[in-house]
């Protein structure tokens, strides 16, 4: 059995998936069924293509396989008849597959659902991740996660959750939910605060290859592409995040050359589309503040005043502490450090317990020489670190700081 | 899909703030639900400190006076309608005034097998 086989399968997976999930949903109306199917269907793909050889079609002969698995559950079943007429005239390759994906990603990130079972559902049913990665993902016991995923499937059931794209009149309340969802699964992968680091990078990138399917169904909305624009420039510069060890470096000490500077370029290019439609949101500011850092040639040559001003614009769209916090930085880096430390002033009963807001205070009263108060802050800031290698970027700061001249 | 709607009082309203605007009055929406056909049955209750709550423990039946939960919120009414889906029954519930000036639980019936 060769590597190869092993990959094709992987590749399939990371590209089949959800189509085949999502077809099999549609025409069966039942979730587990067409899981298990396309489980079994991998399965299968495993075991065979590394003696068969790989097949032209992977996902042709992938969804006939998960097809005929249905049909055989089905047979099984004397009450699933109507069903079974159903799947045996279903085409392997529908005209329907990129509306089919649409409708599960929709009826996955239903509002009657709770923000963290829709995010469970879209991994498990839309990108295939198996309820123990997802668990591992979000620091959950498997079973929590599997509990969450069942009652999320029934509740679709019992309720009446329809499996549908909204129609245009509902569809511009309804997307935002949708977004909300796939800026969690980004947000997750992106910051390593907790959790197993292998375990999250690929969730982002899956929010990515959702995102980029959304905007693909639905280019006429501006903030799907600036959402993904936003992903893709973020995701753009993983390689300069953490050092060898795997610490955070800030943007300021980043090696830009590791920077993927093709995905720049195509986030920007995406972020543009976008802003042509003159229907701003706050994930297209957000990208805006991205593309700025991203395509500046060093930290010393970043527009800071740009980025004020698309904090400015953000902070009116979204009050919310963190957005509040980030544009304080931003004047402090645009203005000097004196105006950032008055602005957090400003914002600090906001952000009770935030560990960021006493390392901030800390990285401006250094800044400033006032080495004694920064100490005192890089000490509050550790109190409150999540993660080991946040713990040690602070310690580091802190050694830097407390040294003899 | 069949539903009850729980017409409810909501606490968090401020009575302070000028009423919010509901998208029609209970007589519109009555006579809308009633010609679209999705509207089986419905009324108004009576407060809920006229409830009287039934209990048999150890075979001993205890009344008490009072709804079941006490809470300054209480179901004011019930709607069963009947319509495609949970989207269709939440579009439905938004239109009553209640959604407006309270809330509306919206809850499937139990489908059974056979």
């Amino acid at each position: 059995m060769g590597g190869l086989a092993e990959e094709a399968v992987a590749r399939a997976h990371r590209e089949e998936w959800g189509r085949i999930v999502a077809t099999l949903i549609r025409v069966t109306g039942d979730w587990t069924l067409a899981e298990d199917s396309a489980q079994d269907a991998f399965e299968q793909a495993l075991a065979r293509w590394g003696t068969d050889g790989v097949p032209s079609n992977p996902g042709a002969w992938l969804t006939t396989v998960a097809k005929n698995r249905a049909i055989d559950r089905l047979r099984r079943s004397a009450t699933e008849r109507a069903k079974l007429q159903e799947v045996m005239v279903m085409e392997s390759q529908d005209d329907d597959e990129l509306d089919d994906r649409l409708r599960l990603i929709f009826t996955c990130c239903h509002p009657a659902l709770t923000l963290e079972a829709r995010v469970a559902l879209t991994l498990r049913t839309v990108a295939g991740l198996t309820t123990g990665e997802i668990a591992r993902a979000f620091l959950v016991p498997e079973v929590t996660m599997a509990q969450r995923i069942v009652r999320a499937k029934a509740k679709i059931r019992n309720a009446g959750i329809p499996y549908r794209v909204p129609p245009g009149h509902l569809l511009g309340e309804r997307l935002p939910g949708v977004l909300a969802v796939l800026y969690v699964l980004f947000t997750e992968g992106y910051s390593a605060s907790s959790g197993d680091r292998l375990v999250r990078e690929p969730l982002a990138e899956e929010a990515i290859r959702v995102t980029r399917l959304l905007a693909l169904l639905m280019p006429d909305e501006p903030e799907v592409g600036g959402l993904l624009a936003l992903m893709v420039l973020q995701h753009a510069r993983r390689a300069g995040r953490t050092d060898a060890a795997g610490d955070p470096v800030s943007i300021e000490e980043q090696d830009r050359s590791a920077w993927d500077h093709e995905a720049i370029a195509e986030g920007v290019a995406i972020l543009r589309a976008a802003l042509r439609r003159h229907r701003v949101d706050t994930y297209q500011l957000q990208a805006v503040i991205a593309a700025e850092h991203a395509t500046a040639p060093s930290w010393a040559q970043t527009d800071f005043r740009g980025i004020v001003r698309a904090y400015d614009d953000l902070a009116r769209l979204d009050p919310s502490p963190v957005i509040a916090f980030n544009r304080a930085i931003a004047w402090g880096i645009a203005e000097g450090p004196e105006v950032g430390l008055h602005r957090l002033d400003l914002i600090a009963d906001r952000l009770d317990g935030y560990y960021l807001l006493p390392a901030a205070r800390a990285d401006f009263l250094r800044r400033l020489g006032r080495r004694r108060e920064a100490a005192e802050q890089y000490e509050l800031a550790l109190g409150l670190a999540p993660s080991e290698p946040e713990t040690r970027f602070l310690e580091r700061r802190l050694a830097e700081v407390t040294a003899r001249e | 899909m069949q539903y009850l709607l729980f017409i409810n009082t909501s606490p968090d309203i401020d009575k302070t703030q000028p009423a919010e605007k509901e998208p029609m009055d209970i007589e519109d929406w009555v006579a809308r639900m009633d010609a679209r056909g999705v509207r089986k049955f419905g009324d108004r209750l009576q407060a809920a400190e006229d409830a009287t709550t039934v209990r048999v423990r150890k075979g001993e039946l205890l009344v008490t006076d009072g709804p079941f939960v006490e809470g300054k919120d209480y179901i004011a009414g019930i709607d069963i309608i009947e319509c495609e889906n949970l989207d269709e029954a939440i579009e439905i519930a938004r239109l009553h005034p209640m959604a407006t000036h309270g809330n509306v639980e919206i809850r499937p019936f139990w489908v059974w097998e056979d």
